[in-house]
């Protein structure tokens, strides 16, 4: 950011270190060294870096301290605790070494502390958020830092004029404007700090973030063109001068950016052939991104613009290019490393402050500061809300000014820049100082501290913790189109026309340059959101224990109203029949003892058929590559099934909204109708109707499936995986099965009766008798099912038997389950067969999954409301809900669905 | 074409129009401006092909459905009424316009005619139900433009 700050370069903590030791750890290190070379004390060889880690590690510690009460850290922000800290541990270095040993160098800040911050804002700046408030955001940056420079500079001089501000203070009109370049500018590191723990909404979140990362540019320009003039003194400005400062503020700014696109661009290129070095990727993105900081910084451009750019330019290619893990570790490092320099810098502000020698106390000059920059911020804000609003589509309101006035918090730059100031050319330097100190305090503790309450108070609109869901993704890019193609028809060339083009540019040009050839493939399927979605899904499963098993936990969102409809409409009669087995899912959980759950688990496992041990790892060793081990590979595919599972679950959920919607009633009745319901409203319900229904679902099936395959071939090309393909084809038959319980969500699933014996059955009849299996295939069922299915059948079951038995018990479920209600639904069946294979995979995946992590249960409820109506029916019938087949049957559904 | 464009627009017809979608005089000879610039058989209306001559528009996934809409039901023409009157949908609201015109008809670009209209936009075969065909249809098309932009969002 300064040229002035490369001399400073060095470990400024460590400069001073031999004071501070003592209270660090008393005794440890400052002994000299003994005589003999048998035991030597070489201190002053590692006295910088060990001061370096030894104040990361204070300032670690002091983290993990204050987290340790909620209810500090919920009321005090982070950053007020390290300052008082850091002025805790200046004032202990001040008593013991009678004089202040340390403080924050401009040099590291400049050059360590703050590239790290920088960079991870803008490498996981929400890029869409970002543009889509660019016009507000350069509006204060530009505007906003500019006018708040000069009023304050201003603003200071009047008051020196009237008087207020001491005779001692011996600063002129250029001085004054130097000073109010350096304090206007809102610091990127105390926005981040307070607001990431204020949760305002996203759009306030971003206009006040993106002002003070992009705000850099001006203050730098202000700074150093103020600081020429009063080294030149006011008297040798010439109007060129003035010129050239106008002028520079492009140049740093937009050459910046430039250079901080141009090394994004580097990255991208050169993660796309990292394909062998796999371990290296997270260090390419550090590196070059810190080189795009340096590099500014060494053309005296804009560093936190070019590193900002760097980020948020190439995280798209590189996140497409670098491996998963890649990903994780790239993600990790910079919010440690954030993080990490954070910390040191707050804590470090603090023991600065301490250190009196440096500056001298005026109150007037101080008091007309603080008055100043928060009255002139708030103006400001007002006026170009203003302005802006007339062009805003969606307005900034007043509480949204309030906040934004008020969230304008100067900090650590703005103190290294004082710091840099020579005090030969700037005599009033020792008042600038004392005064920036107090303003990042005032800013920092007490706006920091009543931000919050404000923001409650005022009832800021928060931002709601939650990610898109797909369906919002894409109809947000639906509407996207849309509104170019209005543009376009209207011929006016606004936001959407030129996002439109650069996507345009992007994916013909940028993506194939920058983008593996792989990744291009599997990143254009929308496969590869559902994946991220799943796992994250199945993360925050995992993570809840997995014995969170309330089906909204693991499943669709429509779960819920689902399990209402199921309630209010399941008959009575069904009640009863289902009555004898008729356990509550809840009570079998808690109740079974820790041995049969095992068994269940190890059975869910066995059954799934999953983990046949097909592979065989190699061991290796090597420094650079990892090597996936069985367990994560396990995991892998435990993920992409589940994903798949939630995926055709999701679909369905989606399309059955559409149809509720459409046509809740009739399915209604038709589902009763099959279900063989005895009921009045099924029977006036309309015949031809039910047909139309049926109809459409078939055709929704066949568009489901070409989905399906896509997502299928990206998924094999991940890595193919035969047992998994075996599991497809079993799965299909049970699909379609599945698949009608899925179109007819509404109707009525009775989830009392389907879960009781699922419940029951799922851990028990196996357990007891595996062998029997082969029973329950009946004559009566071979019958019925369809010929494609009874092909896709045996198939399965061949390569079933591979496995070991657990594949059998699969299979007589598979069968027995035509039973009865397919009598309506059986001439469809073949057809959506054929057209449909993918389903497969979710079987096993659920399977396999629930007794992964233990929490088979989970899944299994949500399975099973699935099945309801299969289930319902059946039990109906039979009335034998308790019974081994129905078990079965349910396992089965419960397969297909999900 | 500015000054042809107010010339021929009547302006008994341009108060009617300002009074029915709500723009504002400039927008309306404005938009004239291009309407007939679109307009290549100058006859005062627009066909498809008109529209199909936006080079923009053309490569755009959902072109197609964005020039239906700018079509009645069966007319293969839209004057410039009909051109307006679609073009209203995309006005943003404004806060004055929701407490007024309680009794009156429903302003054009009020929030439940536009979901009307996007609604319109999925609904192809015009049944007034989104079937999940015509919901997988859009957003296969979308996302077959849009693959690599979702990641793009995060």
């Amino acid at each position: 950011m300064l040229r002035a700050a490369l001399p400073l370069l060095g470990l400024p903590l460590a400069a001073a270190g031999a004071a501070e030791e003592p209270t660090q750890e008393p005794g440890s290190w400052g002994e000299p060294p003994p005589g003999l070379a048998l035991f030597r004390w070489q201190w002053h060889e590692v006295e910088a870096p060990y001061l370096v880690a030894l104040w990361i590690l204070v300032a670690s510690l002091a983290k993990i301290v204050f987290h340790l009460s909620r209810k500090v850290t919920s009321l005090v922000p982070e950053s007020c605790l390290l300052i008082l800290l850091g002025l805790v541990l200046g004032g202990i270095v001040l008593a013991v070494a009678k004089k202040a040993e340390y403080q924050l160098e401009p040099g590291t800040f400049f050059l360590f502390l703050l590239p790290p911050i920088v960079l991870d804002s803008g490498y996981f700046m929400p890029s869409r958020l970002f543009f889509d408030n660019l016009g507000a955001i350069l509006t204060y940056a530009v505007v906003g830092t500019l006018w708040n420079a000069f009023t304050t500079g201003a603003a200071l001089w009047g008051l020196q004029q009237a008087g207020l501000v001491a005779p001692r203070v011996q600063a002129g009109l250029l001085d004054f404007l130097l000073f109010g370049s350096l304090i206007s500018a809102v610091d990127p590191v105390a926005v981040l700090a307070v607001f990431e723990e204020v949760h305002v909404n996203e759009t306030l979140f971003i206009i006040v973030f993106g002002e003070s990362l992009l705000n850099d540019a001006v203050t730098v320009v202000l700074y150093k063109v103020c600081n020429s003039f009063v080294e030149m003194g006011s008297a040798n400005v010439q109007v060129t001068d003035y010129l050239k400062g106008v002028a520079s503020l492009f140049v740093v700014s937009l050459g910046g950016a430039a250079v901080g696109l141009v090394f994004a661009f580097l990255l991208a290129l050169t993660t796309r052939f990292t394909k062998r070095v796999r371990i290296i990727e997270p260090l390419l993105v550090f590196l070059l991104a810190y080189a795009a900081y340096l590099t500014a910084e060494m053309a005296s451009l804009s560093a936190i613009l070019a590193v900002t750019m760097c980020g948020l330019g190439c995280k798209k290619y590189v996140e497409a290019n670098i491996s998963h893990k890649s990903r994780t570790a790239v993600k990790y490092t910079m919010k440690t490393l954030a993080s990490c320099a954070e910390t040191v810098i707050f804590m470090l502000l603090g023991i600065s402050a301490v250190d009196s020698s440096k500056w001298a106390w005026d109150s007037g000059l101080v008091l007309g500061t603080l008055f100043f920059i928060l009255f002139f911020r708030a103006l400001g804000v007002v006026l170009q809300t203003w302005m802006l609003n007339q062009f805003r589509l969606v307005p900034l309101d007043k509480i949204d000014q309030v906040v934004m006035s008020y969230g304008g918090l100067r900090g650590a730059v703005a103190f290294a820049l004082v710091i840099l100031l020579d005090r030969t050319k700037v005599p009033a330097k020792d008042y600038f100082v004392a005064t920036t100190i107090v303003v990042v305090f005032f800013t920092v503790i007490v706006q920091g501290l009543t931000i919050k309450p404000l923001v409650k108070w005022l009832k800021v609109k928060r931002s709601e913790h939650h990610k898109p869901t797909l369906n919002q993704e894409l109809h947000e890019h639906t509407f996207d189109h849309i509104l170019a193609a209005v543009e376009d028809v209207v011929g006016h060339h606004g936001y959407h026309y030129w996002r439109d083009r650069w996507e345009q540019f992007d994916k013909k040009y940028l993506s194939q340059l920058l983008m593996r050839r792989s990744a291009y493939r599997i990143r254009d399927q929308i496969w590869d959101v559902y994946y991220r979605l799943n796992i994250r899904d199945a993360i925050s499963f995992v993570d809840q224990g997995g014995h969170v098993l309330s089906s909204t936990g693991l499943t669709l969102p429509s779960m819920p109203s689902r399990n209402s409809v199921a309630e209010t409409s399941v008959t009575n009669l069904l009640r009863e029949s289902g009555s004898g087995a008729c356990l509550d899912l809840q009570v079998i959980d808690t109740v079974r003892s820790g041995r049969d759950r095992e068994d269940a688990v190890m059975h869910h496992l066995l059954c799934g058929g999953l983990y046949k041990p097909r592979r065989r790892y190699k061991a290796s060793c090597s420094r650079h590559f990892i090597s996936e081990d069985a367990q994560e590979r396990q995991d892998k595919e435990i993920f992409q099934q589940n994903m798949k599972r939630r995926l055709e679950s999701f679909k369905s959920t989606k399309h059955n909204i559409c149809f509720t919607k459409n046509k809740p009633r009739t399915r209604k009745a038709s589902r009763k109708k099959k279900d063989g319901v005895a009921n009045a409203e099924a029977t006036n319900g309309k015949p031809p109707r039910d047909l139309g229904f049926q109809d459409t679902a078939a055709v929704i099936l066949t568009v489901e499936s070409e989905e399906e395959e896509e997502s299928d071939s990206s998924e094999t090309e991940k890595e193919d995986d035969e047992g998994i393909i075996f599991v497809a084809r079993a799965t299909s038959e049970v699909l379609q099965e599945g698949k009608f319980s899925g179109s007819l969500e509404i109707c009525p699933s009775p989830r009392i009766i389907p879960p009781s014996p699922t419940c029951a059955e799922k851990e028990l009849p196996w357990k007891s008798g595996q062998g029997d299996l082969a029973v329950y295939v009946s004559s009566e069922t071979t019958k019925i099912v369809p010929v494609d299915m009874q092909t896709g059948w045996n198939q399965s079951i061949s390569s079933l038997e591979s496995l070991a038995s657990p594949p059998c018990t699969q299979a007589p479920t598979l069968t027995r389950l035509p039973p009865h209600p397919l009598g309506t639904e059986e001439p469809q069946a073949p057809l959506d067969l054929s057209s449909d294979p993918r389903p497969s995979f979710a079987f096993p995946p659920s399977l396999a999954k629930a007794g992964r992590s233990r929490s088979e249960s989970s899944a299994d409820i949500s399975q099973q409301q699935e099945l309801q109506p299969l289930m319902g029916h059946k039990n109906h019938t039979h009335l034998s809900p308790g019974t081994a087949n129905s078990h079965w049957c349910i396992q089965f559904n419960r397969g297909g669905r999900l | 074409m500015g000054s042809r464009a107010s010339t021929l627009l009547r302006d008994e017809e341009l108060e009617e129009i300002k009074k029915e979608t709500g723009f504002s005089h400039s927008q309306i000879t404005c938009l004239y401006s291009r309407f007939t610039s679109l307009d290549k058989g100058e006859n005062g209306t627009l066909s498809r092909e008109d529209f199909q001559r936006i080079p923009e528009l053309a490569i755009n996934p959902l072109g197609d459905r964005i020039i239906n809409a700018f079509f009645p039901e069966g007319e293969d023409q839209v004057n410039f009424r009909g051109f307006m009157r679609t073009l209203a949908h995309f006005r943003p609201i404004e806060d004055n316009e929701k407490s007024k015109d309680v009794n009156g008809p429903e302003p054009l670009n009020s929030r439940s005619n536009k979901l009307h209209f996007a609604f319109r936009l999925y609904d192809l075969d015009k049944d007034d139900k989104i079937s999940r065909d015509e919901l997988l249809q859009v957003l296969e098309k979308v996302d077959v433009e849009q693959k690599m932009s979702i990641q793009f969002l995060h």
